[in-house]
């Protein structure tokens, strides 16, 4: 089978998954088989197709031409592929985690629950493997409209409000201010294509470079970045491997890949960082990390806090855009990886904790390590990676992000990357510290709570070591996107040089 | 056989439109018209694809030749829009058995279906003739066997709707003719070629313009051009079921097609860019249809008159591209004609089917029947994305068109106005899904059960079109594009 074939392969699998998932919904272990075969099978292709990407092959399929010159196609290129690896890893453990949560939760509509997810990952991989905006842009807003049934999925009040913020701030942007960005790179350039090195460099600067990416990185709202972030706290009324999943892999990664991808592959590092356009995406980016990391320091929900950290997350990888060269992509784009395995264990401990314990806030999470001690330990290990602290897989990408920093001349990023550290101490850590040693309230409840559901405990636990391995090897995610055509190293001009 | 096809296209349903007069007989008045509509699309793809190949067909009505006779003439623009007509009749037929004998009084029934043909007829008729005077004549046709259509609604306020939609068609009515007499008056001819011709030779005079203003205010009534729009809401909320989805889909669609033939290849381009403001003042109106009837929309508790409103919104899409007027401009403006016609046609025959099972269209009696009609309201949502302009749809395509040529106007601020106003879309089709699909059951929706196949797959085909057209646009935005190069020749 030729390379082109597995990447149409990758996109219809999950998408027949949907169809089979509907047919079996009456039964359902067969329906739950199908799912975790679906995921099984698609990662099996994914993982068929990383190897040829690291030795340099771009396959490339076109579908049908939809308009004269603009067509649905598929392209794979380093950076899709690392997204795509992810999303793919991580819908097989997450499946696991559904099925122990939907099932002890006794969650009502899980046969449409399992549909919209598939749905869901067909169109991640169609963002990830797109190869024109138009492509993306399609499967972009399928994303956002397969997903709104799993956030209003528990049909009251609060979730219908919550489904409202989430496609009116995902839509609106996406309409208003991406769609005339595309249309408008469309009607400059004469192009759609991601090309390596960029299609904007001798067409557009100065003021209109720096508008272009203003309506791009504004427009991508599933990247979170302020003020277009309140989606996804209000995303958080989703039952929990929603959350996990979509709300720290699938959908927020989609913005922040996407960003990636469209400032690598349609403004050019070099154009860009040569325009000097990017200093003020580093701003707002910076400003995001730290103000998001505030905010989450006030929530005493437990998901609202990881909604925040999320934000404040995604601010890293926008923030390794905007850096404009070699190295804050790689940081930024390892952190798409490294960010979603932390984040997804950091959710999976969340719902066990609900699941099992029916708790939601951190305050009343005293003394429960002492019963659930594997869900808290692996929210340590979360917690740490999140943080970016060794011997787990996060360290690295704030490692790159902070090389890039410096390569840019931008000290005044480092000094942001490092307090968000220290806030991400600051509201990360008391969480696993108030369950393993503060005691726990004598209401004689405590002593009923047992672990979450073995499904659970397996997928939380395997994300966990997932973290562990990916600090051990971080290098292939390195090589792969180094394998992007790098231009040669990039002098910032001195007088684009700002201190901060 | 062949060449008669142009006559054919017009007087089938005539003649079964007196068949079914006198048949009398329900079932038997639907048979003719279903057998009739069936057979427009054939007669119209035929001649599509014969000029296509072979340029335009003229054909001369009695034998009577041009400019004298009446001329029959269908060229990519008018080939385009026959076949829409003929598609949305066919694919409605079926469906309208079992919803007209829901809505409407038995002994009407078989005149119902009169008047349906009646309206094929003279809406064909329009968009085939190549003479003036026989443009209004069934012109008169289409809008007299309307109102007699929507004053068969079951609501009383029909008959006020329909009285409103005859005062207002016929001042519309009468302004054109007003036009085509002064036409007539300054080049001695009716017929399009002719005038056309004669018109270069007499050049612009004021009663030429007085003409031309005439025409396009007349025009503008009967297509619902905010702020002539006021008919339109009413006409379409009491009507039957079928007959919305009918003239939603079609009638409008001519009068723009009307306009656009007077506007670009009578009147010329240049005479009527030149000499009036139209760019300006339609792009004006389209703006503050797109916003005002949105924003209407909004508040509206009958869902069909928020779809009605929702059509005048979207004819400003329509008349946007023809403001734009450049090749994308108009290219979106002319497919947009055609994508929006499949799509609204589909939502109002969701809505039939509602009114079938529950009997009602208010949002309230709405509430919670998705799950209880999970594919018809499934497909209301896919029509619904398509009203929005989601891509993969067809009204996306549109969208794509109409931002592409302002954006090569240097008119970067209306592909803003444009998607804001299409947010505005999002939230009243978003307030239907969220009602249908989120809300508890209603007590009216406790009657509520899957529709009927024979409305179901006609629903259907018209949303896997949609789609269709969302992905694969050489038929639509092919031929749109094609029209719009040929209306604009007179630039060059």
């Amino acid at each position: 089978m030729s390379l082109e074939h597995l990447v149409i392969l990758a996109i219809c699998i999950p998408a027949v998954g949907i169809a089979l998932i509907w047919l079996t919904g009456k039964s359902p272990d067969r329906r739950e088989t199908v799912t975790l075969v679906t995921a099984g099978l698609l990662l099996v292709v994914v993982l068929s197709i990383f190897p040829q990407v690291l030795a340099g092959a771009r396959p490339e399929v076109r579908l049908i031409e939809v308009l004269p010159g603009i067509s649905l196609s598929f392209a794979v290129e380093p950076l899709g592929m690392l997204f795509a690896t992810i999303a793919s890893g991580l819908w097989i453990v997450n499946s696991i985690y559904s099925i122990g949560y939907m099932r002890s939760n006794e969650e009502p509509r899980q046969t449409q629950f399992y549909m919209c997810f598939a749905a869901a990952i067909t169109s991640t991989i169609g963002i990830a493997f797109a190869a024109n905006l138009f492509t993306l842009f399609i499967f972009y807003e399928v994303l956002t409209l397969s997903t709104y049934p799993l956030v209003t999925h528990k049909g009251n009040e609060e979730a219908k409000r919550g489904g409202r913020i989430y496609l009116l701030i995902l839509l609106g942007t996406s309409m208003v201010l991406l769609l005339p960005a595309i249309i408008w790179t469309w009607v400059i350039t004469g192009t759609m294509d991601f090309t390596p090195g960029g299609i904007l460099a001798g067409k557009v600067d100065g003021l209109t470079l720096g508008l272009l990416l203003g309506l791009y990185v504004f427009g991508i709202g599933k990247a979170a970045l302020m003020p277009f972030h309140r989606w996804l706290p209000a995303a958080m009324v989703a039952p929990t491997p929603v959350s996990a999943l979509l709300h720290a892999v699938a959908v927020v990664k989609a913005g922040v890949f996407s960003v990636m991808k469209i400032v690598v592959y349609i403004f050019g590092l070099e154009h860009l960082s040569a325009s000097g356009q990017n200093q003020w995406l580093l701003y707002v980016a910076a400003a995001t990390v730290l103000l998001a990391s505030l905010v989450a320091l006030t929530k005493d929900n437990l998901k609202a806090r990881l909604a925040y950290s999320t934000v404040g997350q995604l601010g890293y990888v926008v923030l390794g855009a905007a850096l404009a060269n070699s190295m804050g992509m790689i940081g930024g784009s390892m952190h798409i990886a490294m960010h979603a395995v932390g984040k997804i264990t950091l959710f999976f401990c969340a719902g066990a904790i609900y699941t099992a314990a029916h708790k939601t806030e951190v305050s009343e999470l005293d003394g429960l390590g002492r019963v659930m001690p594997i869900t808290f330990a692996a929210f340590t290990i979360g917690a740490i990676s999140t943080i970016g602290l060794p011997p787990f897989g996060g360290a690295w990408s704030k490692w790159f992000l902070a090389l890039g920093a410096l390569d840019a001349g931008q000290l005044a990023i480092v000094v942001v990357l490092m307090i968000s550290s220290l806030l991400n101490i600051a509201y990360l850590l008391p969480i696993p510290f108030r369950a393993f040693f503060s005691k726990p309230p004598k209401d004689g409840k405590s002593e009923a709570i047992k672990e979450a559901p073995l499904p659970c405990l397996i997928a939380l636990g395997a994300t966990a070591v997932g973290c562990f391995l990916l600090f051990l090897f971080p290098d292939t995610i390195f090589d792969l996107i180094k394998s992007i055509e790098v231009p040669a190293a990039i002098d910032v001009p001195s007088e684009q040089v700002s201190d901060g | 056989m062949n060449s008669q096809l142009p006559a054919l296209q017009i007087v089938l349903p005539l003649l079964g439109a007196v068949l079914c007069a006198v048949l009398r007989k329900g079932n038997l008045a639907w048979g003719v018209a279903l057998v009739t509509s069936l057979a427009m699309p054939v007669i119209s793809g035929l001649m599509l694809q014969d000029v296509l190949a072979s340029g335009p067909i003229s054909y001369a009505m009695g034998g009577w030749a041009p400019p004298f006779g009446i001329e029959y003439r269908v060229d990519a623009a008018s080939g385009f829009l026959l076949l829409l007509i003929s598609l949305i009749g066919a694919v409605i037929m079926p469906y309208a058995r079992l919803s007209i004998a829901a809505e409407i009084a038995e002994q009407d029934v078989p005149w119902f279906y009169t008047m349906y043909l009646l309206c094929l007829a003279g809406l064909l008729g329009i968009a085939i003739t190549g003479d003036a005077f026989n443009a209004f004549v069934f012109l008169e046709i289409s809008s007299l066997s309307t109102y007699a259509m929507i004053a068969m609604g079951k609501d009383r306020r029909a008959l006020l709707a329909s009285y409103q939609y005859l005062i207002m068609g016929t001042i519309g009515a009468t302004f054109f003719v007003a036009g085509v007499g002064l036409l007539y008056s300054m080049t001695g001819s009716l017929n399009f070629v002719d005038v056309a011709d004669r018109l270069a030779e007499v050049g612009t005079s004021r009663p030429i313009l007085a003409a031309l203003g005439l025409i396009t205010v007349g025009m503008s009534l009967k297509l619902a051009l905010f702020p002539l729009h006021v008919w339109l809401p009413n006409a379409y909320a009491f009507a039957p079921s079928v007959a919305t989805a009918f003239l939603a889909a079609t009638a409008t669609k001519v009068a723009v097609y009307l306009m656009l033939r007077f506007m670009f290849s009578i009147f010329g381009v240049s005479t009527t860019l030149a000499n009036l403001p139209i760019g300006e003042i339609f792009v004006t109106l389209a703006l503050a249809a797109m916003f005002g009837a949105s924003i209407v929309a909004i508040f509206q508790e009958n869902v069909k008159r928020m779809l009605a409103y929702s059509s005048v919104a979207q004819i400003g899409y329509i008349t946007l591209g023809i403001g734009i007027a450049n090749q994308a401009g108009l290219t979106g403006g002319i497919v947009h004609l055609f994508n929006h016609a499949i799509m609204k046609a589909a939502l109002f025959m969701v809505l039939g089917a509602v009114v079938y099972r529950i009997g009602s269209v208010k949002i309230d009696a709405l509430a919670g029947i998705g799950r209880r009609m999970p594919i018809t309201m499934g497909a209301f949502v896919i029509a619904g994305l398509s009203i929005i302009g989601t891509p993969g749809t067809a009204g996306f395509i549109s969208k794509w068109y109409l931002a592409v040529g302002a954006f090569e106007k240097g008119w970067w601020w209306l592909v803003f106005l444009l998607v804001t106003s299409s947010l505005l879309s999002v939230i009243y089709i978003g307030r239907v899904i969220e009602v249908t699909w989120f809300r508890p059951l209603s007590k009216e929706g406790e009657k509520a059960s899957e529709t009927p196949l024979s409305m179901l797959i006609p629903t259907l085909i018209l949303v896997a079109a949609t789609i269709y057209f969302g992905i694969d646009t050489s038929l639509t935005a092919g031929i749109a594009s094609k029209a719009a190069d040929a209306l604009l020749a007179g630039l060059r």
